[in-house]
């Protein structure tokens, strides 16, 4: 028995309706492309969010105050004074798990240079700052330790303060002006863009902690929060442990008081809009998977149409010696002939589109090789699923019967 | 084309082939029992027919003789009885060895010619060798030979629907001859030509029958035909009438 040629006859049967094939085909080009586009879409977004996370650093935690709590009211955390700087010597000192530590202090201010002015974050950190946040300094310098002790009036800025004081020319060196006091442009950072809550993450100005305080908060030496970096990402919950034990022993707090402070790991909020992101997932997937059954349902009724139309042509095959299996075999692969067609075309269609969507929409994807195979292997599946039984109608006919039909 | 015959006793099941019946019924019956109506198409036939023969079967139609000759090719089974078949028993047999002795053993020629629409006449004389696994060398050979034996070696590339009648049926009998069979089955070969297309067929076939040796059975209505035959079966009401040769 020669399977080659049989699978030649099937091939020359779907070539002899090729609107019919392509109508066909096309419920199963549309699955497969959708599925191809959908994984791509959703693994692009996985990817963009590990990337923040990292660029972040997935092994930083951030330390708040607490909130203030009167008559059963909680008001926005960071309102009480409970973090002091030497909180976080502490953090640095006492706890292993901690490689790094930066107080923060922030506010908002016009900025003004010249006669431009930009409203923007002041955000204050100490001189580890760069490096607990991956980030790289672009032109001239950070300020040092003894910058942040002496609360130094420096300035480091973000890309896009940077493009709308500077309009892109050389800022070291030169003073701008926030709330009226002076401070010295001493380097810009990287550009980062935006995060995936729509934050311009450049849209900031970076100046020691210290100088928030003094300046803008009235010479407040409480802590609002403060940033603290592991020794790597796997320590991270070791950390947060460390400093939350250090924190009660220092706050003196008993063991049925509240924390005054509050702990958050930045990848439990990368993890949060992962999970959202693996849902939304999920549903296309689904939906993409619906029509792949439509596409295979549209198959089989083609199939049995196909077979009934044929009947006589298997009456005569069937005559001139041919098996049920044979003619099983022909009417199975013609329709995962079609479903393969359909899935090789869908696949194209597919890459094009995930391909496409970065430069037409600016959304990120990521062409997947699992999607490919899978949904090549799920199209022949699909084939071999909704064409069985057509082709096992086939096989069952009456020769004499099949040769009598007209 | 002699070694068509020689090759058929290596291929054939056989016990028992010294002149005896390569077909041989023994009381088959054919009922078909729709629970409304039970019809009675063969009664009790008996029938036995020696290699080399060849036999016309006559009769009004719903005599039964189309029936019998679908139990011949394997096409149809018997409610009742036995057919041996060079002495074995294929009554029994299941789908697929029937389909393999349909391949290997037997021949059709149809009166509706019954060639695969819109496939050249090399692609239909190939297709039941497609079915019995024949190297592709071998095939082109069988091909040639067999067009030339049906006198029409320049249609190959032809399409059914280009050639007239009597070319179809000649194509048909290609088709039949070239697994090489022993037994040649036709049913009312000359019933959709013109007399004297007819005439050359059956002249086709009796040579086919005397020089080759083939075991023709034919199924006709018509005594000019049957007149080719050296053997005649008259059946009526599914039993025979008279069998008589000539």
């Amino acid at each position: 028995m020669n399977y080659w040629m049989i699978l030649k006859i099937s091939l020359k049967a779907l070539n002899r309706n090729k609107v019919r094939s392509a109508l066909t085909m096309l419920g199963i080009i549309i699955g497969v492309s959708a599925v191809i586009a959908m994984v791509s879409l959703g693994e692009g977004a996985r990817r963009q969010i590990q990337e923040e996370i990292a660029s972040l650093g997935d092994s930083t935690v951030w330390v708040r105050a607490g909130s203030r709590r009167s008559w059963g009211v909680r008001s926005a955390s960071g309102t009480m004074n409970t973090l002091k700087a030497g909180d976080f010597d502490a953090m640095l000192n006492e706890c292993p798990a901690v490689k790094a530590v930066s107080p923060s202090a922030r506010s908002m201010a016009q900025v003004v240079f010249g006669n431009q002015n930009w409203n923007t974050r002041i955000e204050g950190y100490n001189e580890l700052y760069p490096e607990m946040r991956n980030w790289t300094i672009a032109q001239g310098s950070f300020f040092d330790d003894s910058q942040v002790k002496a609360a130094a009036r420096v300035a480091v800025l973000g890309n896009t303060v940077w493009q709308e004081l500077f309009a892109g020319s050389d800022p070291v060196g030169q003073t701008i002006r926030v709330k009226n006091l002076s401070f010295q442009v001493i380097g810009t950072f990287k550009a980062k863009g935006y995060n995936s809550w729509g934050r311009d993450q450049d849209d900031v100005i970076i100046v020691p902690y210290t100088t928030v305080q003094k300046k803008f908060l009235g010479g407040a030496l409480h802590v609002e929060s403060g940033l603290v970096q592991a020794v790597n990402s796997r320590a991270t919950y070791a950390a947060e442990e460390q400093i939350r034990a250090l924190l009660r022993q220092r706050h003196r707090l008993g063991p049925f008081q509240d924390d005054d402070f509050m702990i958050r790991n930045l990848s439990e909020i990368g993890e949060a809009a992962e999970a959202t992101n693996r849902m939304m997932g999920g549903l296309l997937a689904v939906i993409a998977s619906v029509s792949l059954l439509v596409g295979g349902i549209g198959i089989m009724n083609i199939m049995l149409v196909a077979v009934s139309e044929r009947t006589r042509e298997i009456g005569i095959r069937m005559a001139i010696g041919a098996r049920p299996s044979h003619v099983r075999i022909q009417f199975l692969s013609e329709s995962i002939g079609l479903c393969l067609l359909g899935g090789i075309l869908g696949l194209l269609l597919g890459v094009a589109v995930s391909i496409g969507i970065p430069l037409w929409l600016g959304w990120p994807t990521v062409i997947s090789i699992n999607s490919v195979v899978i949904s090549i292997l799920f199209s022949a599946a699909i084939g071999i699923f909704f064409g069985y039984y057509p082709a096992h109608k086939a096989a069952a006919l009456d020769p004499i019967e099949a040769l009598r039909y007209e | 084309m002699q070694h068509l015959v020689n090759s058929l006793a290596q291929e054939m099941p056989s016990v028992d082939r010294n002149g005896a019946a390569v077909i041989a019924l023994q009381e088959v019956w054919k009922i078909y029992d729709t629970g409304e109506i039970r019809v009675e198409a063969l009664r009790g036939i008996s029938l036995e027919i020696a290699r080399g023969e060849f036999v016309a079967i006559m009769g009004a139609s719903g005599s039964g003789k189309s029936t019998m000759l679908n139990i011949l090719g394997c096409l149809d089974r018997p409610s009742r009885g036995v057919y041996r078949l060079d002495g074995v028993d294929v009554s029994t047999f299941s789908p697929s060895r029937r389909a393999d002795i349909r391949n290997q053993n037997i021949g059709f020629i149809f009166q509706t010619f019954n060639l695969l629409s819109r496939t050249s006449v090399w692609e239909n004389v190939e297709a039941p060798m497609l079915y019995s696994g024949t190297s592709k060398a071998d095939r082109a050979a069988r091909i040639e030979e067999a067009l030339e034996v049906v006198g029409i070696p320049e249609k190959a590339k032809a399409l059914p629907n280009q050639l007239s009648g009597g070319q179809q049926q000649r194509v048909a009998a290609a088709r039949a001859l070239v697994n090489r069979p022993a037994i040649l089955l036709a049913d009312e070969p000359t019933g959709n030509l013109d007399s004297a297309t007819s005439e050359e067929i059956m002249a086709f076939l009796q040579r086919l029958n005397s020089e080759q040796g083939i075991t023709l059975v034919m199924v006709t209505h018509e005594q000019e035909v049957a007149d080719y035959a050296s053997r005649q079966i008259y059946m009526r009401d599914g039993q025979i009438l008279r069998d008589e040769k000539t």
